[in-house]
């Protein structure tokens, strides 16, 4: 249990240990991109995950990080050749963010600091754990984002889910433009963790 | 042996990263087998998405956007920028054209796509890129306003030579208030791409 909660909360990685924050600030203008990117990262992170662990008897130290970046780097581009063939708007919005996951250092932190020690089952259940945690932060602050900047919640949705009907929904008329813009991003995510503290008190205590 | 160990260690790890290399490989091949046939239909119907509205009613299956024929100034098409001619096929014979040129307008250049058929007739017009007076000269723009549209169906046969002008000019087409040079300069280009789509037939070599 204590993966689950380290993952998700007393860990996390968007929250807690503060890694991966260029996707998290620069792709979160919107609740759908951000699950986007979260379902990716989620993905990346989980088969990395299971395969390090599988390999981690035959890694010896000076191979390691090699033979990391080659893993995730074919990962990351499996899942980018996934997303523009089965979802090309949210392929084209993510757009370089979706490559650059290769470069999220809470990957290469889990492979190293978690799966290349710990059996497949439980490299399994850590990067399912750390990918929702990062896509749960992720995702908040799109909404956060969204709301207060464009005044819409979940737009594009139908974008994500094939055939769904809805086009997100409306709840002001116009919106505060600075969400939207960089500035924004670290108000959100400062909101989040504000909110943090409040819960847990500060990091690294 | 002791000498000996570090290399046998380097040995191994090598052999270790190329198997590694190896699943990577394979790991990236399996998921272009998946999607490449998506991808590529999707990249398609972008494309189509990007011509329809300048080839409307003309029927074609294939448009190369990737290897346009460039045609460098000075040539006599609109604009002294190179020109791109896009042809749109249908079973590997040319139906239409779509013509990349610059009109002269009133700030700069304006970027316009023309489709023309093989009878020589407009079908659509749109600007891509310009930089006209905002709230003046952006009605030429599809997304303020339809005027742009009146091009389609004219040829130089059903608008005689005078005109292609606007109607304050004693020509055929609208202007539109608080701008004269920008769709003077537009309702120029498209007669002037028609006069060379008419010297350069889309089925023949003439010049």
């Amino acid at each position: 249990m204590s993966i689950w909660r380290d993952g998700l909360w007393h860990n996390n990685p968007g929250i807690v240990q503060l890694l991966g924050l260029c996707p998290l600030l620069a792709i979160t203008n919107t609740a759908v991109n951000a699950i986007g990117l979260a379902v990716a990262t989620l993905f990346v992170l989980t088969c990395s995950n299971v395969l390090v662990s599988f390999a981690r008897r035959a890694l010896q130290p000076e191979i390691r990080i090699p033979a990391y970046v080659l893993i995730i780097a074919a990962l990351v581009t499996a899942v980018e050749m996934l997303f523009h063939a089965f979802s090309p708007s949210l392929h084209a919005r993510l757009g370089i963010f979706l490559p650059l996951i290769v470069t999220n250092c809470a990957i290469v932190a889990r492979a190293e600091a978690f799966a290349s020690r710990q059996p497949p089952h439980r490299a399994l259940a850590d990067g399912l754990a750390h990918g929702l945690g990062f896509g749960w932060v992720l995702i908040i602050v799109g909404l956060l984002r969204e709301a207060i900047g464009s005044g819409t919640v979940f737009a594009g949705l139908n974008q994500l889910i094939p055939g769904a009907t809805t086009t997100g929904w409306v709840i002001a008329d116009s919106g505060l433009l600075i969400a939207l813009l960089p500035p924004g991003a670290f108000f959100a995510l400062a909101l989040v963790l504000v909110a943090r503290n409040v819960i847990t008190g500060p990091a690294g205590e | 042996m002791n000498a000996e160990r570090p290399n046998v260690r380097a040995g191994l790890g090598t052999l270790k990263l190329g198997l590694f290399a190896m699943l990577a490989a394979a790991i990236v091949a399996a998921a272009w087998q998946v999607t490449h046939e998506r991808i590529a239909q999707n990249e398609r119907e972008a494309q189509r998405r990007l011509f329809a509205p300048v080839l409307a009613g003309v029927a074609f299956d294939t448009i190369d956007l990737s290897a346009p024929t460039v045609i460098a100034p000075p040539h006599t098409l609109p604009g002294e920028t190179p020109a791109l001619v896009y042809t749109a096929t249908l079973s590997e014979q040319p139906v239409a054209r779509v013509f990349e040129v610059d009109a002269r307008g009133y700030n700069g250049p304006i970027r316009m796509m023309i489709g023309i058929d093989g009878s020589n007739t407009v079908t659509g017009v749109r600007v891509i890129a310009h930089a006209e007076t905002p709230g003046l000269g952006d009605a030429i723009e599809i997304t303020r306003s339809e005027w742009i549209e009146t091009f389609r169906g004219k040829s130089l046969q059903n608008v005689a030579v005078d005109g292609w002008r606007l109607k304050r000019e004693g020509g055929e087409f609208d202007g539109f208030t608080g701008a004269s040079i920008t769709p003077h300069a537009v309702v120029d280009a498209v007669f002037v791409t028609l006069t060379y789509a008419r010297r350069h037939p889309l089925n023949g070599d003439a010049t």
